[in-house]
């Protein structure tokens, strides 16, 4: 964007909206929306209290062991459902009938069976998060070039080896894509897990807030999750560029 | 270009291949039908022929890549039943590794048979000095060209160490200029490396520029037509191969057999 024959910054819009923020919040046309300076100076004050620090902290622990589930076990089985016809003829129904369900209608069901708690946080994430790294580690291996595989038998690879240093890599630009995803996908899990139990980290202070009507409150925690997710998204896609050196020329 | 010493070429007498009535079948499609065919031992035999007449059909069953039909292989009197540390392959795609620089790409059959890094690398780095290569270790494959990433391919079956290379139209994809120069240095490591070449190639004249030993292939089921060996000017330099009557004759000889069958 240039302004006036200046080039300005990359998110120097956001000033703009932020701006069109503060004057809505200053006509004080709904409780809904407070000044965001007064968003601003809360989320100032907010951070280093002890609910805010603990609920930043079960969120995170919840969201990085559902992503961690979802990784370890979506990969494995999105390059076992490219190489192998069986397994993936199995599989593929029930991945994509997932990927497109609508899985927040699961949360209550695993509430009954995980108990109100961090272990039903984590799976929603890993639900939310898994079946798009499957489909695109499928997709990686799937457009794997053939002589690739065939060079790796030819010297003796065995299928561990082929699975490790061809597949994995062969596939890594799509998978971290899905990873990507994924990690969008999983902060939605995260927090619609934690909201549905409301008892639980920022589940609780939403909770909270909205009940009290606590609107600065309200949106400066929602203004860190935006940022958080949009760095986290942020640094996937730059590890994604530094694998597209070779994506072309697979 | 030295002359080679007639009495080395001729003192080849056992097969470090033998192809034994062996037949393949695609589904519907007979591509081989029982072919028999001998690979003299330290010379470079040339498999030519049509397109889709099963010249890689035949060179992945050798390379154990693929299951015959039926009939068998013996590599050094050993029957074949899958890949194996005495042959490599060199793909007609390069088949690099993207993801990894020429070292490792070079380097990566021993790396799958388990040799320890320093040592994989010192070997991977001889034989990339060896394919003319030196200074473009840490590249990679994308940032090579086409001749160049054909070495690295080439170095890395050097590497294994394998008695029988196993070339799958190797120098299709470079050009003119590059393919006579390769053709050149692969005359160079036959007489240098005293392995076993098995040569598929589409075009007459390189066949019969490299070849110790040619065998003409025609159209599925395919089979063996000829075996030509030239006698001659293999003891000549390189330069004057290309004009000695007998080359100009088997040339010949090979485009009146094969005319036949293009169109
Ligand atoms: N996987 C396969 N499934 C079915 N048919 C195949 C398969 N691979 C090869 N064929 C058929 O077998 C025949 C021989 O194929 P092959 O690739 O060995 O021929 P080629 O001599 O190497 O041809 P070219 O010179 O074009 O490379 C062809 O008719 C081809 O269509
Ligand atoms: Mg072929």
């Amino acid at each position: 964007m240039t302004l006036l024959g200046y080039r300005l910054p990359a998110l120097s819009s956001l000033i703009i909206w932020a701006l069109l923020w503060e004057v809505v919040g200053r006509l004080g046309l709904t409780f809904f929306i407070p000044p965001f300076s007064e968003v601003v100076a809360t989320l100032v004050g907010l951070i280093p209290t002890r609910a805010f620090l603990n609920a930043l902290w079960v969120t995170a622990y919840a969201f990085l062991a559902g992503v961690f589930f979802a990784i370890v076990i979506g990969i494995p089985i999105g390059i076992l459902m490219g190489k192998n016809r069986i397994i993936d003829e199995l599989l593929l129904p029930w991945v994509n009938i997932f990927l497109s369900a609508p899985l927040t209608a699961l949360v209550p069901v695993l509430m009954v069976l995980f108990g109100f708690g961090t272990k039903t946080v984590i799976i929603t994430t890993t639900l939310f998060a898994i079946w798009i790294i499957i489909l695109n580690a499928r997709a990686g291996v799937r457009q794997i070039n053939r002589s690739l595989v065939e060079m790796a038998r030819s010297f003796g690879a065995s299928p561990l080896d082929a699975f490790v240093k061809i597949y994995f890599w062969a596939a890594l630009p799509e998978i971290l894509g899905g990873v990507r995803i994924g990690v969008i996908r999983a902060v939605k899990g995260v927090i619609i897990g934690q909201l549905l139990i409301s008892i639980v980290g920022f589940g609780a202070l939403f909770e909270l807030y909205s009940s009290q009507f606590l609107m600065a409150e309200f949106w400066a925690v929602l203004i860190v999750l935006f940022g958080l997710a949009f760095a986290l998204s942020e640094f996937l896609a730059y590890l994604e560029r530094k694998v597209s050196y070779y994506a072309a020329s697979r | 270009m030295q002359p080679i010493k007639p009495e080395t070429r001729q003192a080849v007498t056992d097969s470090a291949v033998s192809v034994r009535n062996v037949s393949k079948v695609y589904g519907d499609v007979q591509a081989l039908k029982d072919l028999t065919l001998e690979f003299p031992r330290g010379e470079l035999t040339s498999l030519l022929g049509p397109s889709g007449c099963g010249k890689t059909t035949l060179l992945k069953i050798i390379a154990g890549l693929l299951p015959a039909t039926s009939g068998e292989i013996e590599v050094n009197g050993q029957k074949v039943t899958g890949p194996g540390p005495d042959r490599s392959f060199v793909f007609q795609d390069f088949a690099l590794l993207p993801w990894a620089s020429v070292l490792r790409n070079v380097a990566f059959g021993l790396e799958l048979r388990g040799v320890a890094k320093s040592e994989r690398e010192a070997i991977a780095e001889k034989y990339i000095r060896e394919v003319g290569l030196a200074g473009f270790e840490k590249k990679f494959p994308h940032q090579l060209s086409g001749g160049m990433r054909q070495r690295v391919g080439l170095a890395r079956a050097l590497s294994v160490n394998a008695q029988v290379l196993l070339l799958d139209e190797p120098f299709s994809a470079v050009d003119e200029q590059t393919r006579r120069k390769f053709q050149e240095d692969l005359l160079q490591l036959v007489k240098n490396e005293k392995k076993t070449f098995i040569f598929v190639t589409h075009s007459i004249e390189e066949a019969v520029y490299v070849s110790d030993q040619i065998a003409i292939l025609l159209p599925r089921p395919s089979r063996v037509s000829e075996i030509i060996r030239p006698s001659s000017f293999r003891d000549k330099s390189v330069d004057n191969i290309r004009r000695d009557p007998e080359y100009l004759d088997i040339v010949d000889r090979i485009w009146a057999s094969l005319r036949s069958y293009v169109e």
